[in-house]
């Protein structure tokens, strides 16, 4: 092995192929991108150069606050929910349902394979009140309550979205994270039980240790995810009402291609890769805490 | 034995380094010209949106007609897209010199602008003037093109629209109302159809444009045929009291819950349909609708029970119930290179599509009905016989506004009128809007 990574003409047609895939559908794009923040202008009118004018128009501009202020409230909330309820699901699996537990993982996976479109119709149609009463409303409406726009109000939908967020992709962090508490040697449970650590103490002190590295995973997974939502909040809301749910990848989307103007959306774009590169690297800096030490 | 000097070693991975760089920009750069070709056109191309199929429908059934000898020489070929996708695909195709023959040219009559203004697509009025088939062109349907494209003539009128308010005349005499004059008497209906347990509108918020429609219907009633272009010159703002009213009154009828449950959620389709099916008494809406009120299958309501009445008068008001919004559809237009063989197809089109369209679709166009057409219905004919009368047209909300402005105001006229927006703070947004780019 090491005379084979020794030899660097080997090294560059082992990893020579993939690092030139990788610069021509990463690399190149993202500077391409980069490159675009600093015009002004679309493929119709052609680009000229506007210096850092998109830079300046990036922090006066309300929408981008807007938008900045909506996509963290969004990715903080759907993070700690899915890989919250992703771990309780896995201690489910792996504590009291153990070999059985195979038909609801199953079931609670379902909906990370169905179309984030078809998951978006279904929600709209359970939260809907008009022209139909859709289910929610009519369980409201059984119980005395009046009915409730869903959509029509950015607060109810913005509930709505994380719900939905949440019920979509918790089986898949269940799934990963129930790979890590699998993982924990059954010796060193039975040692803690045997010293007397059960239930929360348990799951506090050795489980949650033991499982920290796939937790880590999950979260920056899920962050980074969240950060660059899209699909679903078009499904659902299409960023409405208004921009109320609009987050940083629909507005840059929406300055882009409806607007026409590719240097501000480019702009915007780099300002997520900034985002999602800082708060990774929060995460992995929070990560380097042992947590086994009080 | 490692024989490679350091010097060595870094040259070759430079040259790697410059190697897939230039290849990284040689394979981009191909992609923003391909298909670009000034060579004429194997086909009479036509990309338009999914969710129109009268034009398509009329120009398929020319090729086999009308225009037979046409389509043998350049045959047509239809691609259609999303209309969401339009835009994009638009500034796509602009970018790469591919844009078709005949295409559908953006939401907003500002990229058609931008296009033209680009030499992308061509001057109609001079074209046909040159095919000798200007005169088959109904100058109302050229003024209204006029009107939104800055002077001149971008696109071709395969849909030349007025729009008002359908009614439910069952409904209506049923509750002994008669067609509102005013936007008082409107008002006064509204209510009365609310109090009988009747939803006195059908409308879709999830497009918004129906709704913003009712604001510059008040506007220009109000304040005259030049509301909207003063807010254009920069002559008034949208935040000023009297455009802050017209949107005061329309946020009042949504109050009301006039407009039924979850106007926001509600879809085009959703809205037309509790119109036909008789769940609404009243439907704000283009001439196109007559297509399904003709449809029989659609409409349990009856054609025979649907009226049309002009957007009311605003009591001391500057403009007339004469007074017409008008839009010429989707704009469709022509590239800038127009051959003889393209030249020959739409000589034949400004010729034989007015008849065609209004004889299979009842679809009225800008384009002259050459050979007699029976009308689907009374309501047809009474919008037909509206549209030729017509002496002076206006256009919509957002006709002279920006693309982010259109999408602001539309996607924000649900909030209008379910109350989580104020109507000074949806005119503010939309004036911030405008004034954004």
């Amino acid at each position: 092995m090491h005379r084979v990574l020794g030899d660097r003409r080997a090294v560059l047609i082992l990893l020579g192929p993939a690092l030139l895939v990788y610069s021509l559908i990463m690399l190149v794009p993202t500077l391409w991108s980069l490159g675009y923040s600093f015009t002004k202008g679309n493929t119709i009118d052609g680009f000229t150069g506007n210096g850092l004018d998109n830079f300046h128009r990036l922090f006066t501009d309300p929408d981008v606050r807007h938008a900045l202020w909506f996509t963290a409230k969004y990715a903080v909330t759907v993070t700690v929910g899915q890989v919250v309820a992703g771990y309780l699901l896995a201690l489910l699996y792996v504590f009291f349902l153990k070999k059985a537990s195979a038909l609801i993982r199953t079931l609670v996976f379902f909906p990370v394979v169905l179309p984030t479109v078809a998951v978006g119709l279904l929600f709209k149609n359970l939260f809907q009140v008009g022209p139909q009463t859709g289910p929610v409303n009519s369980l409201l409406n059984a119980v005395g309550i009046e009915s409730i726009d869903f959509f029509g109000s950015s607060g109810h939908a913005f509930w709505v979205l994380i719900v939905m967020d949440i019920w979509r992709s918790m089986g898949f962090y269940a799934v990963l994270l129930f790979a890590g508490l699998v993982d924990i040697p059954d010796e060193v449970l039975e040692s803690a039980r045997l010293d007397g650590a059960s239930g929360l103490r348990l799951i506090r002190h050795i489980v949650l240790p033991m499982s920290f590295p796939v937790l880590m995973s999950s979260l920056i997974f899920s962050i980074n995810g969240t950060l660059k939502a899209f699909d679903s909040i078009i499904a659902l809301t299409n960023g409405g009402p208004g921009n109320s749910t609009s987050p940083l990848t629909l507005y840059m989307f929406q300055t882009s291609f409806t607007y026409s103007d590719y240097g501000y959306g480019s702009t915007i774009a780099l300002l997520l890769t900034v985002v999602c590169l800082m708060v990774t690297l929060v995460v992995f800096r929070a990560s380097r805490r042992d947590l086994t030490k009080d | 034995m490692n024989t490679d000097s350091s010097a060595a070693r870094r040259a070759r991975l430079a040259g790697l380094t410059a190697s897939t760089a230039v290849l990284a920009l040689f394979t981009a750069a191909c992609g923003g010209t391909g298909g670009g070709s000034t060579s004429a056109p194997k086909n009479f191309s036509y990309l338009t949106v999914n969710e129109n199929a009268t034009v398509k429908t009329a120009l398929g059934t020319l090729s086999k007609g009308a225009c037979a000898d046409e389509n043998k020489a350049l045959p047509l070929k239809v691609e259609s897209v999303p209309q969401t996708g339009l835009d994009q695909k638009l500034q796509l195709l602009a970018g790469q010199n591919a844009l078709p023959v005949q295409f559908a040219a953006g939401n907003a009559p500002a990229l058609t602008d931008k296009l033209y203004k680009s030499g992308k697509i061509a001057d109609l009025e001079k074209e046909l003037d040159k095919l000798g088939v200007l005169d088959q062109i109904q100058p109302g349907a050229i003024s209204t093109i006029k009107a939104l494209y800055g002077g001149k003539m971008e696109v071709l009128p395969y849909e030349y629209n007025i729009e008002g308010i359908f009614y439910n005349k069952k409904i209506f005499a049923k509750d002994g109302i008669t067609e509102p004059g005013t936007w008082a008497e409107l008002t006064a209906a509204a209510a009365k159809l609310e109090t009988k347990g009747v939803q006195p509108f059908s409308a879709s918020g999830q497009q918004g444009w129906p709704l913003t429609r009712l604001i510059s219907g008040y506007l220009y009633r109000s304040l005259g045929p030049d509301a909207l272009q003063a807010v254009k010159d920069g002559k008034a703002k949208l935040t000023d009291p009297p455009y802050v009213k017209a949107a005061q009154e329309i946020a009042d009828l949504g109050k009301k819950g006039y407009f039924g449950k979850g106007v926001g959620s509600i879809d085009y389709d959703t809205a037309i349909n509790q119109f036909l099916t008789g769940k609404a008494a009243m439907f704000y809406m283009g001439s196109w609708a007559l297509t399904n009120i003709a449809d029989k299958k659609a409409n349990t309501v009856g054609a025979d029970n649907i009226g049309f009445m002009p957007f009311p008068a605003v009591s001391g008001g500057k403009g007339s119930i004469d007074q017409y919004p008008s839009n010429v559809g989707l704009g469709i237009t022509l590239g800038k290179n127009i051959d003889a063989k393209t030249g020959d197809w739409v000589t034949c089109i400004a010729k034989n599509y007015g008849s065609t369209a209004l004889k299979d679709q009842g679809s009225i166009s800008g384009f002259k009905t050459n050979s007699e057409v029976k009308d689907a219905n009374a309501v047809a004919g009474k919008v037909r016989r509206t549209i030729s009368d017509s002496q002076q047209n206006v256009l919509w909300f957002e006709a002279l506004f920006s693309t982010k402005a259109t999408t602001v105001s539309q996607t924000n006229a649900a909030s209008l009128v379910n109350g989580t927006m104020s109507p000074q703070q949806f005119m503010q947004t939309v004036q911030d809007a405008l004034k954004s780019e």
